[in-house]
């Protein structure tokens, strides 16, 4: 028996063989993944988690592959820690911080790759592809160079540096389209349905997205198997929040937590914030906007699950909140400088609005908090540059060092960050 | 006169794979009255039992989305062009 039963319908409910498909035929609504339950939860249990090794697949029973051999970088089990500073500037006593910065291609997308593509091969492609904001295009073409597979990703032309070699290094084809994220994802869903490949983020999505589940796993797993209170997480499309809620959600189907009530909180940047908007009005339509921020990993106009986060926002009484670029700049320095984490704009992001929600009284102090830092700073430097210490430049000389040294011993010490 | 509508292909099979079809009605309502009793089954694949147009069906009025107008109550004039879009499924 499989464990995968089918691909169900989100909004219909009608269903439909496992294969390399996204849309229901009926009423085009997204495709999920269905499973097997009864059969997992004979198999699952915290001790057969605890004793493998600490990568996603620990969690094996609740990803969408049939095979035991994944596609892998050993990705996922990614540090998780409490707060050592920011927490006490914040006035949190129970801050935590996921780091996602540190994965095989430094962002949370490692998660949904090695899925998507393990099962891509087991679906027998022999060609993968992504449209991408940058850390997706990374990590599809690392595991696709690692899997074998022909790898084409399909970025924005204006994407940071950063990104486009951390993604050339592994060798795809990379397409860069004169565009925003939303018209390079409209020109891939036509180039979906003219090329038999596999699109981990069009025909592959509702695999994809189901590794992103293991950042609600993980999470439970390393609290102590159980649920924070409340977790602040960055929204582009809106899959990882709904992700996030739906790990939880089967951990305590299956009895490896207790009930749980935690609040889900949406950051997005001021720029681009189609979901904190619908959430804030209480709408159920989710107005397209065209992205201007910083913040480029998450500037998606259009995002494809922002209904159901908004939704899953609501459900669990967190809230939506935005910040400036400038607000974003602030979070990555504060995270740097408390934490020791350098995380992209989207962390910065999500810190902000953390500092914002404790500021407006939405988080309560003794609340048991986690924040998602799901990509790493070392790819979007241009955010910061030219904000942060610069070298004071001297000769290699004793005494200019000196002289330098004393200059600084006048001045304040910059920006004193810590309580 | 009719308005015309811009049927998606998926949708295609229900009349008689014309893409471009004539219906009659001063609202989207009527107009998707008008398109069942010609083409039976499509008013099902558009709304769903309630009534409500389908949350990934986009329906647009001279290029505007009736979301942001008045739904399925949106006034459609003689000479309109109506537009029934599936939305892209996708995301980053």
């Amino acid at each position: 028996m499989n464990k995968i039963k089918a691909l169900k319908c989100k909004e219909c409910g009608q269903e439909y063989p496992p294969v390399a498909k996204h849309v229901c035929e009926f009423c085009f609504g997204p495709l999920e993944v269905a499973y097997n339950y009864d059969m997992i939860r004979q198999e699952i249990s915290r001790k057969v988690i605890e004793s493998r090794p600490r990568t996603l697949w620990r969690y094996w029973e609740l990803l969408p592959v049939e095979t035991r051999d994944p596609v892998t970088l050993g990705e996922g089990y990614t540090p998780f820690f409490k707060s050592r500073n920011l927490g006490k500037y914040l006035g949190l006593k129970n801050l935590y911080f996921k780091n996602d910065t540190v994965n095989p291609t430094f962002s949370f997308k490692d998660r949904v790759v090695t899925v998507a593509l393990t099962r891509s091969r087991e679906l027998g492609f022999d060609t993968v592809a992504c449209a991408s904001t940058g850390n997706l295009a990374g990590a599809v073409a690392a595991y696709g160079a690692v899997g074998g597979f022909r790898t084409f990703v399909f970025i924005p032309a204006d994407l940071e540096s950063g990104k486009v070699v951390g993604a050339g290094v592994y060798g795809p084809n990379i397409v860069g389209i004169k565009g925003n994220y939303d018209d390079v994802n409209r020109l891939c869903a036509e180039v979906a349905d003219n090329y038999p490949w596999a699109f981990v983020n069009v025909n592959i999505r509702p695999y994809y997205a189901e590794g992103s589940k293991t950042l609600g796993f993980e999470v439970a797993e390393q609290l102590g198997w159980r649920a924070p209170d409340h977790v602040v997480v960055p929204v582009a499309s809106g899959s990882l929040l709904t992700k996030i809620y739906k790990g939880f959600s089967e951990f305590r189907d299956l009895g490896l937590i207790p009930e749980f009530h935690t609040k889900i909180s949406a950051a997005q940047a001021e720029g681009c914030c189609p979901v904190v908007t619908a959430i804030k009005d209480k709408s159920d339509i989710i107005k397209p906007v065209i992205p201007r921020t910083i913040a480029k990993s998450i500037a998606i106009g259009n995002p494809a699950d922002g209904y159901y986060a908004a939704q899953t926002v609501a459900k669990t009484g967190g809230y939506g909140e935005t910040v400036t670029d400038a607000e974003i700049v602030e979070g990555i320095k504060l995270l740097a400088r408390h934490e020791g984490v350098f995380a992209e704009t989207a962390g910065g992001t999500t810190v902000a609005v953390l500092k914002k929600l404790v500021e407006l009284g939405s988080i309560a102090k003794d609340e048991t908090v986690v924040a998602y830092i799901t990509g790493n700073g070392l790819k979007t430097q241009e955010a910061v540059a030219d904000k942060v210490s610069k070298p004071h430049l001297i000769e290699a000389k004793i005494k200019d060092f000196r002289e330098l040294y004393d200059r600084l011993s006048k001045e304040k010490s910059p920006e004193p960050v810590h309580a | 006169m009719a308005a015309k509508v811009r049927i998606p292909a998926p949708l295609r099979k229900l009349t008689k794979d014309q893409a471009v079809v004539e219906s009659k009605g001063t609202t989207i309502e009527e107009i998707l009255a008008d398109l069942e009793k010609n083409y039976p089954g499509i008013r099902e694949r558009v709304c769903d039992e309630t009534g409500q147009v389908r949350r990934f069906i986009n329906i647009f009025v001279n290029g505007e989305d009736i979301r942001f107008k008045e739904g399925a109550k949106t006034k459609v004039a003689a000479d309109a062009e109506v537009s029934i879009i599936p939305a892209i499924a996708g995301g980053r």
